[in-house]
């Protein structure tokens, strides 16, 4: 055994997540799709089943569209009454499309007239992951920095409120939530050394409630006294300026680019901070506070309510901002309200939502960048073997930068019980120097080269039981997996690969059912409503991109191993399997 | 044979002025169209770029300075990320030296920062030069022959050179109107 897996873990023993996810606005499924995450608890499950394991085969086309963009899309559509939506990456249009007609023709366009230059400051590809659909206005980010809000009937802006600058490296992708009036959006630049943000808008005006900064003293991160994270290394004063040498957290990132969760019966939203610049480790000594952690925090106030760190001092650029699936589940016999994260460090978490508690935490993937999580303390146990270093390269680090997981989410299925994981497995050798920090330009440090880890394989899908913390089964892919995952009640699995295969699988044995080919790529979150017709659709976005595709989105040059950040070194062969293309994939039964 | 190439090239070496007469501080105002209305030819290329892409210690310090001024997190080590790939042969402004230097100073509008007043029309220079080391289109004894960066990259000497041309496909800026 070339590397030892310890995981600490508290019994939980045989744990069964009991059959529902928390309560939700639209709990009994009206058939629409008005939040990337289906809903507030982030489940993407849908309850139509007229599409099942026993009729999916026959699946066809119903119809397409074209959004004239070449980059990556990695959003998912929206669905709200007879109107699918969809937000494009930069110049980031939207598109509403008429699902009443037959061929679902345009209804309008917006054209929110982004910054060209934006382009330049965007790590990963140009992408934005979704717009947000309440009370009659979609919300949405700009890569320039902006959140806008537009009349979902007549696609005209009611208010923009610019929020970051491009000079500084910012730039915005991630998708709002919106809960209790309020839109929480969140800024992505770590690679910019951009200090990361979450902050509230309010619905009706855009006019800013409140900030909360991932990094810096208690007032700017909105720590006050209902601050109560469960482990002692989150406790003191200012740990957001303590943690860094002085001056650092100014542009320490923690940028706020992933998901988030909410719990209307709690009042609190839930999700997570990136990397902290820059890449390389020894020029920002400390744990790097509130930086690869998630927090929960009031939603009314922005005040924090706990916090943990899922990799403190990162080593490898191991954001985390992925989802949380909100559930209960019966642990020991007593229903506990958890969360739910497979966490790019590579350990799969189970959390107590209310105290920020890890129940248990188990890796889900290759895994050797650390050797468990420590229960009594929380804290990550890193292996001294594979710690990056200035100065040094540190070869065979699994996972590589993107992690295990990446921002592409995960599903959970209240009837299988299990939460169907899209993921990567790959390694990289890490290479840390020193960065010079000059606003607007690059803040990382590192010559990064990924590969596929062991088995060859560049992509997972994994289905793992959160009870019996195990997977169940998993579908190894060859290319890094980089699309979203959706799970009906027909129980029906849909994902798609980099080289433009939607799969339908049986979620309960994995059975691949269906599948078919797009024009391009899929990096996008595919999702289940019904339409006018009465009928069940599936629609998903294909245009390949992203970090792990930019290597075609770009027209990068993959004979260099550290082009995109390192990626382009794992993804050599892809502008030999897809071209870039962005198109809506819609799907019925005949 | 190797070894007569090396001392060869070592002397051609010798023959070069190290650092270069100091030049007038301007940097340039390259034409990057391959129109010409009513015809017309693209002018003569500044008489700098040979003098600073044929000397060795010019590339090594562009090299310093591709990594020092983060040209490098954008364009990777020639393999591009947020920027365009720099070592192929698809160039969206021009692959000469002079437009290179104008790219630099200019900026360009889809994300390229512009370095004037920040960099010295000479630094733009050198980094010209070693940008152009990237495609392999400078001599073989004055590129480095090692690599710089710690863990990934072949040295520009084992590079096949890949002449410029005007195209780069993913310049299209695609979205229909
Ligand atoms: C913030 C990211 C960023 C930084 C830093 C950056 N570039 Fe660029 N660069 C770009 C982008 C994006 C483009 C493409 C611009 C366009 O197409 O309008 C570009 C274009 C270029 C071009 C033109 C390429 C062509 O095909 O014509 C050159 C040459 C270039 N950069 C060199 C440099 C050098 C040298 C540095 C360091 C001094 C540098 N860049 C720093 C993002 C960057």
């Amino acid at each position: 055994m070339r590397w030892q897996m310890r995981a600490f873990v508290l019994a939980v023993s045989a744990a069964v997540p009991i059959a529902q996810a928390c309560a939700q606005p639209n709990a009994n499924d009206d058939g629409q799709w008005t939040m990337p995450a289906h809903d507030y608890a982030s489940t993407r499950f849908s309850r139509l089943d007229q599409i099942n394991r026993d009729n999916v085969g026959r699946l066809k086309l119903s119809f397409t569209f074209s959004t004239g963009i070449v980059k990556g899309h990695e959003a998912a559509p929206l669905v709200v009454g007879s109107t699918m939506y969809i937000v494009t990456p930069y110049p980031n249009y939207i598109y509403a499309l008429d699902l009443s007609q037959d061929g679902a023709p345009l209804k309008w366009k917006y054209d929110p007239k982004v910054a060209a230059a934006a382009q330049g400051v965007a790590c990963c590809d140009v992408v934005n992951r979704g717009a947000f659909y309440s009370n009659g206005k979609l919300f949405f980010n700009t890569l320039d920095n902006q959140t806008i809000a537009v009349d979902a009937a007549t696609g005209a802006e009611v208010w923009r409120t610019k929020l970051d600058d491009i000079n500084k490296g910012a730039t915005m992708t991630m998708a709002p939530l919106v809960a209790d009036g309020k839109v929480l959006v969140g800024s992505s630049g770590g690679e910019m050394g951009v200090r990361g943000w979450l902050a509230a808008l309010d619905e009706g005006s855009g006019k800013i409630a409140w900030r909360a900064y991932s990094t810096g003293p208690d007032k700017d991160v909105l720590i006050g006294p209902s601050f109560k994270p469960f482990y002692a290394t989150d406790r003191g004063t200012d740990l957001g300026v303590k943690t860094w040498p002085p001056e650092a957290w100014k542009i320490g990132g923690g940028n706020v680019w992933g998901w988030i969760s909410y719990d209307p019966d709690l009042k609190l939203v839930y999700y997570g901070t990136g990397n902290p610049g820059p890449w390389n480790p020894d020029q920002r000594p400390g744990d790097n506070k509130w930086t690869t952690g998630i927090f929960a925090r009031d939603v009314t106030t922005g005040q924090a309510r706990w916090y943990y760190q899922f990799s403190p001092h990162d080593l490898f650029d191991h954001d985390g901002i992925n989802e949380q699936i909100l559930i209960t589940m019966k642990i020991n016999g007593k229903p506990r309200k958890v969360l739910l994260r497979a966490e790019r460090n590579g350990f799969f978490y189970v959390m107590d939502r209310v105290t920020g508690q890890v129940i248990a935490a188990d890796p889900y993937g290759n895994l050797n960048a650390a050797l468990g999580v420590d229960l009594k303390t929380g804290r990550l146990i890193p292996n001294p073997d594979k710690e990056t270093k200035q100065g040094k390269v540190v070869r065979g680090i699994c996972p590589a930068s993107p992690g295990m997981k990446d921002w592409n989410p995960m599903a959970f299925s209240p009837r299988t019980g299990l939460v169907y994981i899209p993921h990567l497995n790959l390694c990289m050798d890490y290479g840390a120097m020193e960065a010079n920090y000059i606003a607007g330009t690059p803040y990382v440090g590192a010559d990064v080269k990924m590969y596929a880890g062991p088995g060859g394989n560049r992509g997972v899908f994994t289905a793992w039981d959160p009870g019996a913390r195990k997977a169940r089964w998993e579908i190894k892919e060859d290319l890094p997996l980089w699309s979203g995952a959706l799970v009906t009640a027909g129980d029906v699995v849909f994902y798609g690969t980099m080289d433009g295969w939607f799969k339908a699988l049986d979620a309960v044995s994995g059975k691949l059912l269906w599948q078919f080919k797009a024009g391009s790529g899929i990096i996008g979150q595919p999702i289940s409503y019904r339409a006018p017709d009465g009928k069940q659709h599936i629609a998903v976005l294909a245009g390949v991109g992203g970090w792990a595709g930019a290597v075609v989105a770009g027209g990068l040059d993959p004979r260099d191993p550290t082009a995109a950040l390192g990626f382009a070194a794992a993804t050599q062969d892809l502008p030999g399997k897809t071209t870039g293309g962005g198109m809506l994939y819609d799907f019925v039964l005949p | 044979m190797a070894v007569a190439l090396v001392l060869l090239s070592a002397c051609d070496r010798e023959a070069r002025e190290v650092r270069g007469k100091p030049l007038p501080e301007t940097a340039v105002a390259a034409q990057t169209s391959q129109l010409f209305p009513a015809g017309g030819t693209a002018g003569p290329i500044d008489p700098r770029a040979k003098m600073y892409e044929g000397n060795a210690y010019h590339i090594a310090e562009g090299g310093r300075l591709y990594r020092q001024m983060n040209c490098v997190g954008c364009h990777a080590n020639g393999g591009g990320g947020m920027g365009p790939a720099l070592m192929d042969d698809q160039w969206r402004y021009g692959g000469r030296m002079d437009q290179i230097v104008a790219s630099i100073d200019q900026g360009r509008p889809n994300g390229m920062p512009s370095w004037r007043g920040k960099l010295t029309p000479t630094q733009m220079w050198q980094l010209a030069a070693y940008v152009r080391t990237l495609s392999a289109n400078v001599a073989k004894d004055v590129a480095p022959s090692r690599s710089d960066t710690m863990s990934a990259t072949y040295p520009p000497t084992l590079a096949k050179p890949k002449p410029p041309t005007d195209s780069d496909p993913a310049a299209v800026k695609g979205p229909a109107r």
